[in-house]
């Protein structure tokens, strides 16, 4: 299991192999967490470039991969869940630079 | 080198490593190379709430370049005998 950083994207496999950090998955996929919304985008083959990789982590199997509030949605749902949460943090930034000239602290 | 070495003395001990990304991460040091990448186990995440992904990570592998901080226990920490290697080390460096 593996999560790289800059965009928050999660992968998910059960083979790696690494040098220097560069990271080949095979059966790969995609966990796209939002909210308390999880969808597992399946990817296949990845080649992964060792300056990306934040973190890899080994997975406890008998331990729960994610807490029992989290509902498994489908993969246009999730992109409809991500695509609000962009809005919804727009929005927020926009109202804050409006609100700028009040000088709030 | 000098904080290869430091870290190398840390393994065993409990720190919490912060990455660039924000998140914290508390676990036992089990080893460091010369890039300052670190092994954790017995990992758990500080802010579990925020990061579910990692809910059933016990060990993991954190790449030196994204790490912020590590987080030491104060008494582990010998301030006066850092302060000297630093300064000994940035005379070799000139």
């Amino acid at each position: 299991m593996s999560w790289a950083g800059p965009d928050d994207i999660f992968l998910s496999t059960s083979l790696a192999t690494y040098l220097d950090t560069n990271v080949i998955l095979e059966g790969a996929c995609e966990r796209v967490i939002v909210g308390d919304l999880y969808c597992d985008i399946p990817l296949g083959l990845y080649v992964i470039r060792g300056e990306n990789v934040v973190l890899i982590g080994e997975l406890d199997l008998e331990k729960e991969e994610l807490p029992s509030r989290m509902n498994p949605v489908s993969e246009a749902e999730i992109k409809r869940a991500q695509k609000a949460e962009r809005e919804a943090t727009d929005l927020k930034g926009s109202m804050r630079k409006r609100m700028e000239f009040l000088d709030f602290d | 080198m000098l904080f290869f070495s430091y870290f190398k003395d840390l393994v065993g001990r409990e720190v919490t490593v912060e990455l660039k990304n924000d998140l914290a991460i508390r676990g036992t040091l089990h080893s460091v190379d010369q890039y300052l990448n670190i092994k954790l186990e017995n990992t758990r995440v500080v802010d579990q709430d925020k990061y579910p992904h990692m809910l059933s990570v016990r060990n993991c592998f954190i790449r030196g370049s994204v790490v912020r901080y590590v987080q030491l226990p104060p008494e582990e920490v010998d301030i006066e005998l850092l302060h000297d290697a630093t300064r000994r080390e940035a005379r070799v460096v000139f």
